[in-house]
Formats: C-alpha cells, structure tokens, sequence
C-alpha cells in the first residue's frame, strides 16, 4: 500500500480518536450538571480518634423534613453503624459517613453510591431510593481479616 | 557448537550482564507473585484452597498475605526489574555506549535488598496491606524501607538512562536520538516526574510513622500522594512493552514503522500527560474538589489518545510485513504473521486484550460513570488485560529471545513457550469477562467470599455463572504459567552456548518515513524542556489540593487488622 494512503488514514484515526473522546467528555460534562448527585462530598475533615466519643454523631437516621432524612453511619472493622436501616420507597436521604479505624467502602449495591470512607473526612453523598427491596452495604475497600463479612443492609419498603 | 568459559560471556558488552541479571530477578519475582494469581481466582469461583494451601506453604495465613504478595511482586517489582533491565539494554545497544556501569550495578543491588527487606514481613504475614498499603492500615517498617529502596533504585535507572542520552547527545550533535533510546529516555523521565508522590508518602510519612517517629498520618493525604505515582506507574508498566511494540515487533514479521516522528510523538505525549491524571482513582473520595477531579478527567481521556494511535501504528506495520510476505484479504493477511516468533505471538496477543483493557479504562476514567465499578471486581479485572496479559505478555515474549541473546544459550523448549502463551491469553480473556461482569453485579474486589460468615453465604449467587468461569480460568492459567516458567529459568540455568556467530540477534524495526530533517523531531527531541514541562503541569494540578489537605493535617494511629 501506498506510504502516503498509509499516512492518510493514520491522520484521520488520529481525528477519530480525538473526537471521540471529545464526545465522552461531554457526556460526562452533562451528567455531572445533570443527575449525578451521587458524586460524594466532603462534609468536613475530622479527628478518627474523636468519632466514637462525641466527635461525630451517635450512628441514627434522622428525619429533617417530610420524607427526607440524614442518616449518620460509622463503618468500623467489620461492621457498619447502623447495621440496618429503614426507608420508603421516594425517600431523599443524605447520608454522612466516616471511619474511626481503617478505610471501608460504603457501597450500597444496586445504586451508584459508591464511596470511599477515609478516617479524616466525614463524606457526604445523597440518593432517592426509587425501587423497594433489601439493599446490602458492601463494604469494598480491604479493611482487615474480616473485610468480607462487612456487610449492612438497607430496607426499603413501599 | 562451542563452549565459552563463563566468565567471557558478557566482555564484549557488560551491560548485558546487569541487564540479564534485572530481568531474572524480575521473573523471580513474578514466578512467585503468580503462584498465588490461580488462589485468588478460585476465592471468586467461591473455591476457599488457602486451608489446603497453608499444608504445603505453613507461611501463608490468608487469601490477603496472598493477595498482598501476588499484587507487590507481579504490579511493582516484576514490571519494574523488567524495565529496568530490558531498557537499560535496548538503549545501550542502540546507541552503542555503555552506561555507568557501576552505578548500573549499584541499583541491582538497591532493588535486590530492598526486595529482600520487603519480602520479611511479607512472608511473615506482617504488612498484609495489600500493594496500595492504604494507611491507617500499618504494616511493619522493613515493607516500607524495602519498598522505598526499590523506588529509590528505579530512580537510579532514570539517572542511567538519562545520563547515558546527555553523552550520546554530546557526541553527536545535531543528531535526533535513535528511536528506541528515545522512548526509553521518555519513559524514564515520565516515572522521574510520577514517582515523585510515592517516594514522599514512603519517605516523610509511611516510613516515620511505621518506625514510631510519627503518631499519626493523615490519609487522604496518603492517598492522594498514592494516585500521584499509582496511574502513571501503570503507563511506566505499559512503555517498555510499547517500546517493544514499535521497536522491535514489526522486525520480527518483516513490517516497518510508518512513520519514526509519529512514535516519538505518542511517547513525548506520554511523558506530558501520563502523570496529572492520578484523582481517576479518588471519583469516590471525599475532600477532593469535584473541579480537580473533572481536570484529572479531561487529562487523562488525553492520555487515551496516544494509545490509539499505537492501536492503528502497530496493526498498519503489522499489515505491511505481513502483506509483503503474501498475506491477502482483509484479515486473511493475518494468517501470514510470523507466528512462530515468541515476540509476535506474545506481543500481538498482549495487544489485541490491551484493546479491550483500554476501553474498559475509559469506563473507569469516565468521572460519573466511575462509581458503578469502583472497588468492584471489575477493576482487577480491568488491569489484568494491560498489565498482567498486555505488559506480562510481552515481556515474556521478549525475555525468550533476549535471554538467548543476552547469554548466547539456546532457548529450551519454544513450542512448549508458545502454548504457555495462548493459553496465559486465553485464561486472561475468559478471567476478564468473569469479574468485569462480577463487578458490575456488585461483587467487591478484594474480599475473601469464599471464606465468608455462614449468615452471608449466598449474598453473591447473582454471580455463580461468572463465578465457574473464574474458576476454569484460574486453572487454565495455572497450567499456562507451568511450561511459560519452565522454559526462561530452564534457558538460564543450562551449562550450553552458542558460539558468539550463532547467537540470536535482536533488531530494530526501520521507519518508512524516518526522523531526519524533521524540524517537529527536533522540537520533540529537546527532552530536558518536555520533562519540565510534564513537571509543572503535574504540580499545578496536584498543588492546590495538596496544600489544603496538609494544612488541615489529620493524624490517624496505625491499625493492624489482619
């Protein structure tokens, strides 16, 4: 084949290349103006060795106004507190999650919440629990011998 | 055939023997991180044989110690030696100098004691941290001191490889550098800039605190010094087998290189954009400003493009030779590839899984798609198409013509090597698509399932198919790594060598449209501006979120949780 057909279509891959990842980033550009409100947040930094003597709240869901709630989890080797929560089906919940030992992952599976729990930082990330079901909080960072016994669950009734 | 005395093997060109010397120890390494990859495997088939396991190696007192060795010994020893052995040589060929030896020498044995130190509390279940040592889990201060030594000896190869292009230049100005020195000396300068973040995580607080000189350390601030040096460490894994990719493939199934200034210009954007990428693996991070993170994202969807670009460059030079050898069709020409060439068949493999890993990687990097994988299976099963298939692949494929060329003995075994090879590709390609799928059905990466409480059992059926298929392919891959093992440490430990006439030679490909009297090549050419260039854009983007995270310094105490 002729170099020059060669150097060609090598120009108009590289064109194609750009532009697609162009088209990516725009689509990433809309969600993230959009809905993706899953995206976590820092609350605030905190001292780890404060949070289970008063630094952080008592692990509890509270309700702030009608149907919607904050819920404060502590995930601690191997578990998580709450280790159980209950919602409704439409209810917005602001979760605040922070560690006092190691790093966990709060993963509630079946959403997008996914966040990396960090002693130091009290993480914040919302959601609307639109289906009803049992949702399991996977933790999904390696924490210890037990790691994979850290589970938790949410119930979300209609 | 005739028999050198042993000492005489490498006098007409020492490097060869520091060379040859990285990359055994490298294979050491891996030989042993790879015992454990099958283990894992079967954890996900939901298969616990770590009780049995423990029979033959009593050291070995969980799926994580294994887990933590497989990672530390495949990711960051092996892929290191190899590339410090292997570019070390390719430059030192090509421009036909030597470099310093005895400095050369001298990081061999950094990274041998630093391996050495490491692998104690290893072995000893001591720093079960996994290869990302995510304080404040706290493993015992010979991990980090070894691990630190083997930084500190791939820094020395950056002074090698660089040191030995400053003279080259010297003595022959006016003159691009030689193509393969080039990407060697970029590849080098790029980990200069990554490594800068790890070597101050073990340095000013992993090593201090582990010692008790330090209460506590701050871990996002841990972690993002991590990132800073964990992506771009995965493109210092990935260059050397693209240097072998464009240097040296082609060769070896009669194809040439389109075009010599389009090379250096996908590894000059390596060396730029490689490291201001590090916040894709903080999406699910808190108290890293969303703004940072979309910067990080632009970066490193930049970083996909030149990897493109050697998707279509290696595929087209593939094409002519095997066109020029009679191939027809529009993939029949495939057929006429020089299979039988332990580099093409590795290496070609090795970049077909790299095509699905990179656009699995353009899944991860995608900001807001990120969090439906994130610490999933999907990641691991993500990185072993670039790392353990794409990077493993291809420095196998080479070290089976550059050990015979580098120690003038004769490969033992190639038909045996070559089944290895398809069957390492295919055991990689079936795992894949069992924990890319895994991932996206919710099972965590990292965890024990098969070892796990009575009142969970079952949390994961979802997955049972994928599971089997895990399983089957952590078998096939056991089986794939007997003949691949026995082959390289068989070649090296044989008493035979070919007489110097009749030793193998390793060539490098030739461009159709070479470098000279190119004013961009020139451009391209002056990489000391380059390297300071990717420096700043690293520190502007890293800078501002690093200062806020150390003035508000949060001192976590260690844990030992295993």
């Amino acid at each position: 084949m002729d170099k020059h057909v060669i150097e060609a279509y090598e120009r108009g891959w590289m064109y194609f290349s750009l532009l697609m990842i162009l088209v990516f980033l725009v689509f990433i550009g809309y969600t993230l103006s959009g809905y993706a409100f899953y995206v976590p947040d820092a609350a605030r930094r905190i001292d780890p060795t404060t949070v289970r003597t008063g630094g952080f709240p008592q692990p509890h869901v509270e309700e702030v106004a009608p149907g919607k709630y904050q819920a404060y989890v502590i995930g601690q080797a191997f578990t998580w507190l709450p280790s159980e929560m209950h919602f409704k089906v439409g209810d917005e919940v602001t979760f605040f999650v922070t560690s006092p030992d190691v790093q966990h992952g709060f993963y509630v599976h079946g959403t997008n919440i996914n966040v990396q729990v960090i002693p130091g930082e009290v993480a914040k990330v919302k959601t609307k629990f639109k289906k009803p079901g049992e949702y399991l909080i996977i933790c999904n960072e390696y924490c210890g011998i037990g790691h994979q016994n850290m589970i938790g669950r949410i119930v979300v009734e209609e | 055939m005739a028999t050198l005395a042993r000492k005489d093997a490498y006098a007409d060109f020492p490097v060869k023997k520091v060379s040859l010397y990285f990359i055994t120890l490298g294979f050491i390494a891996l030989s042993i991180g790879t015992l454990f990859g099958p283990f894992q495997a079967l954890n996900y088939a939901n298969l616990n044989l770590y009780p049995w396991l423990q029979k033959i190696l009593p050291f070995v007192k969980s799926y994580y110690q294994g887990l933590t060795l497989h990672g530390v010994l495949n990711a960051i020893v092996f892929t290191q030696l190899f590339a410090q052995g292997a570019l070390l040589y390719l430059q030192s060929k090509e421009m036909k100098m030597l470099p310093q030896m005895g400095v050369a020498w001298a990081a061999w044995w950094l990274a041998f004691v630093g391996l050495v130190l490491a692998a104690i509390p290893l072995l000893l279940d001591d720093a079960t941290v996994l290869y990302t040592f995510y304080p404040p889990l706290k493993g015992h201060p010979l991990f980090y001191i070894g691990a630190a030594l083997i930084i500190v000896s791939s820094l020395v190869s950056v002074y090698l490889s660089v040191e030995l292009w400053h003279r080259w230049k010297k003595q022959n100005p006016n003159k691009p550098t030689p193509l393969v020195s080039y990407m060697s000396v970029a590849t080098w300068m790029m980990w200069g800039v990554a490594a800068i973040g790890l070597v101050i995580e073990a340095v000013v607080l992993l090593i201090p605190w582990s010692l008790g000189l330090l209460k506590g350390v701050d871990p996002l601030l841990s972690r993002t010094l991590f990132w800073w040096t964990g992506h771009p460490i995965v493109y210092f894994w990935l260059l050397p087998a693209y240097v072998v990719w464009y240097g040296i493939l082609p060769k070896r199934t009669g194809g040439k290189l389109i075009s010599d200034p389009l090379a250096r210009l996908v590894f000059l954007a390596f060396l730029i954009f490689s490291s201001p990428v590090g916040f894709h693996h903080q999406f699910a991070d808190p108290g890293i400003d969303p703004f940072w993170k979309l910067v990080h994202t632009v970066l490193t969807m930049m970083v996909a493009v030149p990897s493109l670009v050697t998707a279509f460059t290696i595929a087209a030079s593939l094409e002519l030779g095997a066109r020029a050898a009679g191939g027809r069709g529009m993939l029949g020409w495939i057929k006429k590839l020089n299979w039988k060439d332990p580099i093409v068949l590795a290496s070609t493999l090795g970049a077909i899984a790299f095509i699905a890993g990179g656009a699995g990687g353009i899944v991860n990097a995608s900001f807001t798609l990120d969090y439906v994988v994130h610490n999933t299976t999907w990641i691991p099963g993500h990185f072993h198409l670039p790392v353990a298939t794409a990077v493993t692949l291809t420095h196998m494929g080479l070290a089976a013509v550059l050990i015979p060329h580098l120690t003038g003995k004769p490969l033992v075994g190639l038909r045996y090597f070559r089944a290895g090879v398809v069957l390492w590709f295919t055991g990689m390609m079936l795992m894949a698509i069992g924990m890319h799928t895994m991932g996206l059905l919710g099972v965590p990466r990292r965890a024990w399932i098969s070892n796990i409480a009575p009142n969970l059992e079952g949390i994961y059926s979802s997955s049972a198919i994928w599971m089997v298929l895990n399983g089957i392919a952590g078998t096939i891959l056991l089986i794939a790594a007997t003949p691949i093992f026995y082959v390289l440490f068989a070649t090296l430990l044989q008493g035979r060598r070919l007489a110097p006439e009749e030793r193998p030679e390793l060539e490098f490909t030739e461009a159709i449209s070479g470098p000279e009297g190119r004013r961009s090549v020139m451009v391209m050419d002056r990489l000391y501006f380059w390297w300071a260039t990717a420096l700043v854009i690293v520190l502007v983007v890293y800078m501002p979120t690093l200062i806020r995270i150390w003035s508000t310094f949060v001192s976590a105490p260690g844990y030992r949780l295993w």
